[in-house]
């Protein structure tokens, strides 16, 4: 579709990084919230967002989540909770700490769930947000997904306690530990203990999740190149989620060949209801302009 | 209903305004450096730890970004923070979330979450409180669509305005003046409010218009004595709120005398004053005896030594002058 010219302007591809997603979010109840950066129409997807109104964002038409002013990096479905979709990395973390404050002021018990890069480890608006919320034990779960390149810069150049991204956060006595982001039910069962942690505890985790990203940083840039080579990459598909779990799931036969062809035509058929919907959606009429600027 | 029968000082003032506030509504609180113990480094939320107890009266460590970013996620939320900044020099510091997040989250989510949050402070110079303290920043919040600025000049619109803000769905800038703060005045009792976007003439006059908001409207009212014993009657206008701009009121001023002189403490270069005078340009040109005149701050940083910071702050032989130079009177 971006090939297509249908979806404009910056497109941050999440492949190769889906257990990471679908495996936290599954984690959650429908009450708790969830924060991502620009990489969010996974996450967006995973909370249960309509692939059609998704799709119909990317599109920039009328019928999107945000009536097309949001976009790839700005998806934001406030029924399930899901937040948004936020482009200036670190930016948003401070946000999902206003929520988990919100919520514990009025002494709800609901979780944020909060995902960001590694990249964003380094910033300021994470560090004082590491800070705040171990200070006034704030319901936060803070999942950093390290797919170990921010943009064209490796982890290594990028943070001093790259090894283990999250003695960052211990160093605010935050509880921390890592996971193999790309088993799906790893995942899920890190996801688990660490919400729990934080509903019953009322106090952040922070939760690194070593994944990588099979394509470019966005779709202008490409799979590899000046920062990392072909068989890099290669070799990181070896551990593509979707195969690992297939694998897992034939093996333990939980199931068959033919459960995971109907799933695939069952994808295609969402996906192509998705376009078709996102096609037939009207372009935002111009009055939508100055729309939603104020209240 | 606003009776004027009451003084108390700006600072009284926007105390009341708070307090009320909260007492009115549960999901207003305060957050900021040093508001609940220290009670306010200038003393704004004296009494509030005492009253509203410590869930509603939250200090912060020194972290601008971290706390504003905090505050409009609380607001997302469907509380309705009062972030308080020690001065709006330190704002600069959380521009990243008022800019990126505070004005723009309505928009990006097509309508779908809004942010009613009120950023407050002191912004200006003091009293030789050198460069990086001594800042007027308002057209920085002004140029960003999304965010509302307001910079109140009397105890009486510091209070309505401030109890405006709080109830506004809006993120709005709240820009108070040190200086300002033990200035007296008449303020209603109990509950009024002052719309956002109503400019005020604070004296009325027919030969020329000064616009003037904050500290500087209180420059321009001694102009406008000092031009009065000289048979000049200037109106003097308080935009207050600054975004959204009451045309209507600054230019029917304008369109009454045909002259006008725009009085700002902040830098020349994109100014505010370029704002409205490109504003009243557009629509009241054919109305004008002459070019509007901005006395502006001068155009360096800030400097520390007394005689140097008066030089760089607009004064009343400054204001005169311009009016006189409006007047084609030497």
């Amino acid at each position: 579709m971006y090939a297509l010219g249908k979806i404009g302007g910056f497109c941050h591809l999440y492949i190769g990084e889906e257990a990471v997603a679908v495996g936290a979010v599954d984690a959650l109840r429908p009450d708790d919230y969830v924060f991502s950066a620009y990489r969010d129409h996974g996450h967006c997807l995973a909370r249960g967002s309509d692939p059609k109104r998704v799709m119909a964002e990317l599109f920039g038409r009328s019928g999107g989540l945000c009536k097309g002013k949001g976009g790839s990096m700005h998806l934001i479905d406030v029924e399930r909770r899901f937040m948004g979709g936020y482009a200036i990395v670190g930016g948003h973390m401070p946000l999902a700490a206003g929520v988990a404050f919100a919520v514990k002021y009025r002494g709800g018990d609901q979780v944020v769930l909060c995902f960001f890069g590694e990249g964003a480890v380094p910033s300021g608006a994470c560090h004082e947000t590491l800070n705040l919320a171990a200070l006034w034990g704030l319901p936060v779960l803070f999942l950093c997904e390290n797919n170990r390149y921010g943009m064209g810069t490796p982890v290594e150049r990028a943070v001093a306690l790259y090894t283990d991204v999250a003695q960052n956060a211990a160093a605010y006595g935050i509880e921390a530990s890592r996971v193999d982001g790309m088993d799906v039910l790893a995942v899920r069962e890190a996801v688990s203990k660490a919400v729990d942690e934080v509903r019953t505890r009322q106090r952040p985790y922070f939760l690194e999740a070593l994944t990588y990203r099979f394509l470019g940083h966005s779709m202008a840039d490409p799979a590899h190149g000046h920062y990392r080579t072909k068989s890099e990459v290669e070799e990181a598909k070896k551990r593509d989620p979707l195969l690992l779990l297939r694998m897992r799931l034939l093996g333990e036969r939980q199931a068959s060949n033919e459960d995971f062809k109907r799933i695939e035509q069952d994808v295609a058929q969402i996906i192509r209801e998705a376009v078709e919907f996102a096609d037939a959606s009207p372009i935002p009429p111009e009055t939508a302009l100055e729309e939603d600027v104020y209240i | 209903m606003s009776t004027y029968n009451m003084k108390a000082t700006y600072r009284e003032a926007l105390n009341q305004a708070l307090r009320e506030e909260m007492r009115r509504d549960d999901r207003v609180f305060l957050i900021g450096e040093d508001v609940a113990h220290y009670q306010g480094a200038f003393k704004v939320s004296k009494g509030f730890l005492e009253e509203f107890g410590p869930r509603r009266v939250v200090d912060t460590p020194i972290t601008e970004s971290g706390f504003t970013g905090l505050a409009i996620g609380a607001a997302m939320a469907g509380l309705r923070p009062v972030a308080e900044v020690m001065t709006f020099n330190f704002a600069i510091l959380a521009m990243d979330q008022i800019v990126n997040n505070a004005a723009k989250i309505r928009y990006m989510s097509g309508g779908q979450i809004s942010v009613p949050l009120v950023i407050r402070g002191p912004g200006s110079a003091a009293h030789q409180l050198g460069a990086q303290h001594s800042q007027s920043l308002e057209a920085w919040f002004c140029h960003v669509p999304g965010l509302k600025v307001v910079m109140p000049a009397t105890p009486y619109d510091a209070k309505g305005l401030l109890k405006s803000a709080v109830r506004d769905e809006n993120p709005v800038i709240f820009i108070e003046a040190q200086l300002l703060y033990p200035t007296q005045g008449e303020i209603g009792e109990g509950d009024y409010t002052i719309p956002l976007g109503v400019a005020e003439v604070k004296r009325p006059g027919t030969d020329v218009t000064l616009i003037a908001y904050s500290k500087m409207l209180l420059v321009a009212l001694d102009a406008a004595e000092k031009l009065a014993q000289e048979g000049i009657q200037a109106e003097v206008v308080d935009p207050r709120t600054l975004r959204p701009l009451d045309l209507t009121t600054l230019a029917a001023s304008a369109k009454k005398t045909g002259k006008v002189v725009i009085v700002e403490e902040g830098w020349p270069v994109a100014g505010l004053g370029a704002q409205i005078a490109e504003s009243l340009y557009r629509k009241v040109f054919d109305y004008l005896d002459g070019p509007i005149l901005r006395v502006t701050g001068r155009d360096v940083p800030m400097p520390y030594a007394r005689n140097l910071e008066d030089a760089a702050i607009p004064n009343v032989n400054q204001v005169v002058a311009a009016v006189h130079q409006v007047l084609y009177r030497n």
